[in-house]
């Protein structure tokens, strides 16, 4: 394959996982390839970085995308290699710790290594579908990472007795072992992958491992290191999202002519009113007041919201917070004495908040609740925010509750996690509740609950 | 494009910018390198404290250039940024000329020597190669922000009463963003994205030895190893290589050779500037 195709399929997968690549940035990729020395591949993916990729969120779904269009061959290992013969295990184990002793990252050696436990462990079979994960967990089981890890502390401390005394040191040189040896697997997934593409061939490998970039990533489906990823997003998310509203909320429309100030600045051109001035606007803020299903199905869904929600409550006049599994409890404190949500989240688990009988949702006793001791302090200025996805376990909707939190309140908003397709099926009661709402938002992803939030503030 | 490009090659640009003390990862050097040949802007974002602006210091006095600075602020514009007409300068031309009795001065008024460069014209107009740098441009209001577009991507200045400026030469452009809104396509697409995260434990370390005098290459390690595994802790605001730096400059002025729990504990404040962050980092380490 020439270049130019092989850039060509690397921006058609990018552009089908959503990354947007304008034809200019494209032209501009292909440009920064005539001035890159195209045996270096790391000045090569570089180039490409940062012609395409405009946004520090989708780096990772490059690199993925870049390492797959871009792999290099398999080595011929008749010719290339190191020259090491067929090692057994304990050898790989042993050159393994020496080139991690030695500080190499992506060495030749490191690469061979990897080469070598695929070759023996993965037991790669040719022509099938798959991502190649249990490819990757094969190869690793046969290294057994912590046999090498305890050889490394083994010759350290050999090599200088006082080198791992006392808890600080033997800390910080345990995560130095554990982060050369995530680079390690790194370099095992990828020779998986050059493997992988060398029998299917580019496009269907890049289908298979197609990934969603975080903001498409699913609250109810994101797996732990997914949801690690958009924890990362959202707090700069949040910091974007308020200094657009302060700025919509002091640009957005001027307010009465102020008579004093006008007088007094017509004075330098004599009298005459040219210049017109007018008071600041203070819009009202509205008073926002969040109740949070917590329980296991929607939990990350619930700590986004909130994180985000409180991120913005220099917006409001005031935000208070309600989490709920089948009975109903006020967060408001915990999460204002502490930034984190997941500190939060970790808070409310050990108070046990939120669950009233059997710890399994009850919509309609939480509503209820709420309605009985709060419903007084709602006034037409509060929004009212409820997440979650209506599945009650089949216990009484009791959405008359509801409404009359409904009755209350200015508006009523519900956002509820599920793809709506899901809605009203099995023991969800969304529809029982609609009614009420002002609307019922589909919130699956970061991407919809950004625009909500925006159209909230 | 360029008239005598500065860099031959990407590793020419890491070792010009290590002789000033910046110690460049590689994908750094490239878009630098590519930066030139291709005549774009780099848009440099990442966490504070990470050498963004650093970065366009630290390239213009490898060159030995001029570095033009734009410092963005809301309510930044175009007389502010581009260029002003100098209407004291304007009114006693006319009155000199009234006096003189003197026609056609409508035709002088809009000349040149009324005109008062902002950074952005003046980096257009300089006779030799500059460093422009557009610091924190995502404090800039959405609107300001195509002011840069016609800069940034024909290196020239729209002026109605003079017509277009072009650039003598082209300036080396960064622009920085700390990342507190989203930066509109149009100018993203003009510019090369540069993120630039927190350093590797041994990038960290090569940092340390290049800007702190009279530090060992062991303690240099250690500082790197800590300051990484303290940002993997959940921390409010985590440590910035600015702050490592401080913290290494402590440890060498206390006379330090190695990194006790005990002089982790005094020093920590210099690290963090947050009374729980602290707080969980003593527990992590504390025992």
């Amino acid at each position: 394959m020439s270049l130019i195709t092989t850039l060509d399929a690397l921006v058609d997968e990018l552009r089908a996982l959503g990354v947007p690549v304008s034809a200019s940035e494209k032209a501009d990729a292909a440009a920064a390839l005539g001035h890159a020395d195209l045996a270096d591949r790391e000045e090569v993916r570089s180039g490409l970085a940062v012609t395409l990729v405009k946004s520090a969120g989708h780096l990772s779904a490059f690199d993925r995308v870049f390492d797959v269009c871009f792999g290099q061959r398999v080595p011929d290992r008749a010719t290339g290699g190191v020259g090491l013969g067929e090692p057994d295990d304990a050898t790989i184990r042993r050159l393994l710790a020496e080139s991690i002793e030695a500080g190499e990252n992506g060495s030749l050696m490191q690469r061979h290594l990897a080469g070598l436990l695929v070759d023996r462990h993965a037991g790669i079979q040719p022509g099938r579908a798959v991502a190649g994960t249990s490819y990757l967990f094969r190869a690793m089981r046969a290294l057994d990472v912590d046999r090498v890890t305890a050889a490394l502390v083994r010759r350290a401390e050999a090599r200088t007795p006082a080198a791992l005394a006392g808890p600080l040191p033997r800390r910080l040189f345990l995560e130095d072992v554990e982060r050369r040896l995530a680079a390690f697997r790194l370099e095992v997934e990828a020779e998986i992958r050059r493997r992988l593409v060398a029998d299917r061939g580019v496009d269907a490998v890049a289908k298979t491992l197609r990934r969603p970039l975080p903001e498409d990533v699913g609250f109810l489906t994101a797996a732990t290191a997914e949801l690690h990823e958009l924890w990362d997003t959202i707090q700069p998310l949040s910091r974007k999202l308020a200094a657009r509203m302060v700025h919509r909320r002091r640009h957005g429309h001027r307010g009465r002519i102020d008579v004093r100030r006008t007088m007094r600045a017509s004075l330098s051109t004599g009298g005459i009113p040219v210049d017109l001035r007018h008071h600041t606007p203070r819009p009202a803020k509205p008073e926002l007041v969040v109740l949070a299903d917590i329980s296991g199905s929607v939990s990350a869904f619930a700590a986004f919201t909130l994180q985000l929600t409180y991120a913005l409550r220099s917006r409001f006049a005031r935000v208070r917070c309600f989490v709920f599994v089948d009975g109903l409890d006020e967060v408001t404190d915990l999460i204002e004495r502490s930034a984190n949500v997941l500190e939060v989240a970790s808070e409310i688990n050990r108070l046990g908040l939120g669950v009233w009988l059997d710890g399994r949702s009850d919509y309609g006793n939480a509503i209820e609740t709420f309605c009985r001791d709060h419903a007084g302090e709602l006034r037409a200025r509060t929004t009212v925010l409820v997440l979650g996805d209506a599945r009650s376990n089949y216990h009484a909707p009791r959405a008359d509750a509801l409404g009359r939190i409904a009755g209350r309140c200015g508006h009523l908003f519900w956002l509820n996690p599920e793809p709506r397709a899901a809605w009203d099926s099995g023991d969800s009661v969304i529809g029982r509740y609609a009614g009420y709402c002002d609307e019922v938002v589909e919130c699956r992803n970061l991407r919809q609950l950004r625009a909500f939030v925006e159209r909230l503030a | 494009m360029p008239d005598s490009p500065h860099f031959a090659s990407s590793q020419q640009v890491a070792d010009r910018l290590r002789g000033t003390g910046y110690v460049p990862s590689p994908r750094i050097a490239g878009v630098i390198h590519l930066a030139e040949r291709l005549g774009k802007p780099v848009l440099v974002e990442g966490p504070a404290g990470t050498g963004k602006t650093q970065l366009a210091k630290s390239v213009a006095e490898s060159c030995g250039l001029r570095l033009i600075r734009l410092q963005c602020y809301e309510g930044l514009d175009e007389a502010k940024a581009l260029y002003e007409w100098d209407y004291r300068k304007q009114l006693l031309h006319i009155a000199r000329a009234g006096t003189a009795g003197g026609d056609g001065v409508e035709t002088e008024l809009f000349h040149e020597c009324f005109l008062l460069t902002r950074p952005l014209l003046e980096a257009i107009r300089s006779e030799e190669p500059v460093v422009l740098l557009v610091d924190e441009v995502d404090r800039l209001d959405i609107e300001t922000e195509a002011l840069l577009l016609e800069v940034l991507s024909e290196y020239q200045v729209s002026i109605p009463e003079l017509g277009t400026l072009r650039a003598r030469t082209t300036p080396l452009v960064f622009l920085t963003s700390n990342n507190s809104r989203e930066l509109s396509e149009a100018l993203k697409r003009r510019c090369l994205y540069l993120h630039i995260g927190y350093p590797t434990a041994e990038h960290e370390r090569d940092i340390v030895l290049a800007q702190v005098p009279g530090i060992e290459a062991v303690l240099a390690g250690r500082v790197g190893q800590l300051v990484r595994s303290l940002r993997s802790l959940e921390l409010r605001k985590k440590p910035s290589v600015a702050e490592t730096l401080d913290w290494a400059r402590t440890l060498v002025l206390l006379g330090a050779d190695d990194v006790t729990t005990e002089l982790l504990a005094d020093t920590l404040p210099v690290l963090l500037k947050n009374e729980s962050d602290i707080a969980l980092a003593l527990k992590e380490f504390g025992e």
